[in-house]
């Protein structure tokens, strides 16, 4: 019965994977202070209290604004080092390559505290939405290029050359022919340094000034138990959100790869 | 007939490689040129070179009488169709074939006029409005074809263009592109290292060897008198003997071994003859076994079949003549009356002197 054995075993890793976060909606809408079995009743009351928390409203704001601000310089830092990375040829370039991605795997609480330090100590700047923004670029970047490094390792090189053999001029060439074809990577590249940079927490905990980011502020609420409900209201929400984000985003890698006619070569879903 | 295309020692370093060593070339106005070498031997950066891809280290380019030193690809009189086509698959049949008209001042209607004549002049009417990504090799050959000619430039360059299709494919195009170029009258320039291409398309041919050109000639100079061991090699088969040259006079006397003594003609030692050892060689279609009962006046060795390799309409046979150091290759045509032989049957070798070139080493 190995069938069935390995069946067992693929339903357990599943719930393991998504029973607490299916939790986050079941008490999101109980009725109860209290976040314990069983449950008690109906209610959208904690999605109104979360519309009224104004000081709640401005950390969404501020974390949407850094994450907008992160994806977008991410995204343009990813696109240069991407298309160097598949068109041109440089000495040393795998070990730049392997050393621009080496933030992937960082410790994010080693990354938190050497940049604080370099900010305050190093630089003396103050602390804002800026310095959360710089550091989230740093961690989003190599998450940028591993995506566009697909789109654009998919791209015949002599496709830009032949439309400037064609007339046009080097940058011509990358808006007419480059671009669209790696705009599908773009998007998905878009969508999720914006994912990351939303959810993070601990360097937006350590870099942001007077006004906290959502996951920060979230970490606030979670010392008052009455409001604990509410945090459920809003974990809903995002992960409703991120799970929303990432499959565009995928929907854009794949057809991105459709569009250049080719094979997938994995990706992040 | 001033050059169309020149080239004075054209040299090209990518760091300490030697990519191109001194090229010197003229091609004329409406010729089909080939590049022929193969791979690494420089062939492909020449043409680079040539449409503005890569700069060159030292030389002049003319294209036209004008020197193209710091003309960018985009401001050359050359379009290319490049070895992967690099059709852009985000655009129709027609936006690819019209890329190029989309700095030109004609109006939109006569834009797709010429889109329209393009395409059928590669037989491809009424393709436009295809994405370009749902089309076979060919299609997207023929595609690469009609986007590089519409801006009728003054030199056509294809790089390796038939290589990614099938025989039957390659076969067909290669006469299809003869067929183009007369239409056209426009000077193409072929690169391949498929020598069996090279003959068949061009008017004339460069062979070349590490950044060199080996021997510039016409398809049949080329095969029938390879200057050097290394043409010959690389252009159909060839037997190599050693060989003795034992007098130059109105005549060159030389002495095959395990063949015996011939006199050639001068034009049979085209890189020149001098006293002493030299190679000899000789095409395998140009010696010939003599079935039971044939006859010949030409001059006959003996010998013994040493290998049978049967091609359907061709038969070759290694043959070993006592005295010549490694058998004798030898191509027949099957023929009805004309038996397969077998392995170690004793045969006879016609050989005829008028067929033997001479090469230096």
């Amino acid at each position: 019965m190995k069938g069935g054995t390995l069946r067992v075993y693929a339903i357990l890793y599943l719930i393991f994977l998504y029973a607490p976060i299916v939790l986050l909606p079941l008490f999101a809408f109980n009725d109860a202070t209290i976040i314990a079995f069983p449950l008690t009743g109906f209610t959208g009351k904690w999605f109104g209290d979360l519309w009224q928390n104004a000081a709640l409203g401005s950390a969404v704001r501020n974390s949407l604004f850094i994450a907008s601000m992160s994806a977008v310089f991410a995204t343009l830092l990813g696109i240069c080092a991407a298309r160097a990375g598949a068109m041109a040829e440089f000495p040393g370039k795998k070990g730049i390559i392997g050393f621009v991605m080496l933030p992937l795997v960082l410790p994010e609480i080693i990354v938190a505290v050497s940049l604080l330090i370099v900010l305050r100590q190093v630089l003396g700047l103050n602390l804002s939405n800026w310095t959360v923004i710089g550091a989230h670029v740093l961690i989003c970047t190599p998450f940028s290029i591993a995506i566009l490094n697909g789109a654009f390792q998919n791209l015949d090189p002599s496709i830009e050359e032949a439309a400037m053999d064609l007339g046009e001029t080097r940058f011509g060439a990358f808006r007419l022919v480059t671009l669209p074809l790696v705009m599908p990577g773009i998007i998905s590249s878009l969508l999720i340094a914006f994912t990351i940079s939303l959810d993070e927490f601990i360097i937006a905990f350590f870099l942001t000034g007077s006004n906290p980011t959502m996951p920060v502020y979230i970490w606030g609420l979670l010392r008052f138990p009455a409001q604990l409900p509410v945090v459920m209201a809003l974990g809903t929400i995002l992960v409703t959100l991120s799970v929303l984000l990432l499959t565009i985003a995928e929907y854009f890698r794949r057809r991105g790869l459709a569009r250049a006619g080719l094979k997938d070569t994995g990706g992040f879903l | 007939m001033t050059a169309l295309i020149e080239l004075r020692d054209v040299q090209k370093y990518y760091g300490d490689y030697h990519a191109l060593r001194g090229i010197d070339l003229e091609i004329r106005q409406g010729e089909f040129f080939s590049l022929l070498g193969p791979s690494g031997c420089g062939k492909t950066t020449l043409l680079r070179t040539i449409a503005g891809f890569e700069a060159v280290s030292s030389g002049v380019v003319r294209i036209d009488g004008r020197d193209m030193h710091g003309v960018a690809a985009n401001h050359r009189p050359t379009n290319m169709v490049f070895q992967s086509y690099a059709i852009f698959p985000h655009l129709t049949v027609a936006e690819n074939v019209g890329f190029g008209l989309r700095r030109s001042k004609m109006t939109a209607s006569e834009k797709s006029a010429a889109v329209e004549e393009s395409l059928g002049m590669v037989g491809l009417t009424g393709y436009g409005a295809r994405r370009a990504n749902a089309l076979s090799g060919g299609q997207r050959q023929r595609v690469a074809l009609a986007r590089a000619l519409i801006l009728k430039p003054k030199v056509l360059l294809l790089d390796e263009p038939l290589s990614a299709l099938d025989k039957k494919m390659r076969e067909q195009m290669q006469v299809e592109l003869i067929r183009l170029q007369r239409q056209v009258g426009i000077t193409f320039i072929l690169v391949t290292h498929d020598q069996e291409e090279a003959l068949v398309m061009s008017d004339r041919i460069a062979v070349m060897f590490e950044g060199e050109i080996g021997q510039l000639a016409d398809p049949e100079t080329l095969y029938r008198r390879p200057g050097s061991k290394r043409v010959a090699e690389f252009i159909g088969k060839m037997n190599f003997l050693p060989a003795e040259v034992t007098g130059i006079g109105s005549q060159i006397e030389v002495d095959v071994a395990g063949l015996g003594r011939g006199a050639i003609a001068d034009e049979q030692a085209p890189a020149g003859a001098r006293l002493g050892r030299a190679t000899v060689g000789i095409r395998p279609e140009t010696l010939a076994i003599l079935f039971d009962g044939e006859s010949t006046d030409r001059r006959v060795a003996q010998g013994r079949v040493d290998e049978v390799v049967y091609y359907g309409d061709m038969t070759y046979y290694d043959v070993r003549v006592p005295g010549v150091a490694t058998p004798l290759t030898i191509s027949m045509k099957n023929m009805i009356g004309r038996p397969v032989l077998e392995v170690g049957v004793e045969t006879r070798v016609a050989w005829d002197e008028r067929s033997l070139v001479v090469l230096p080493g």
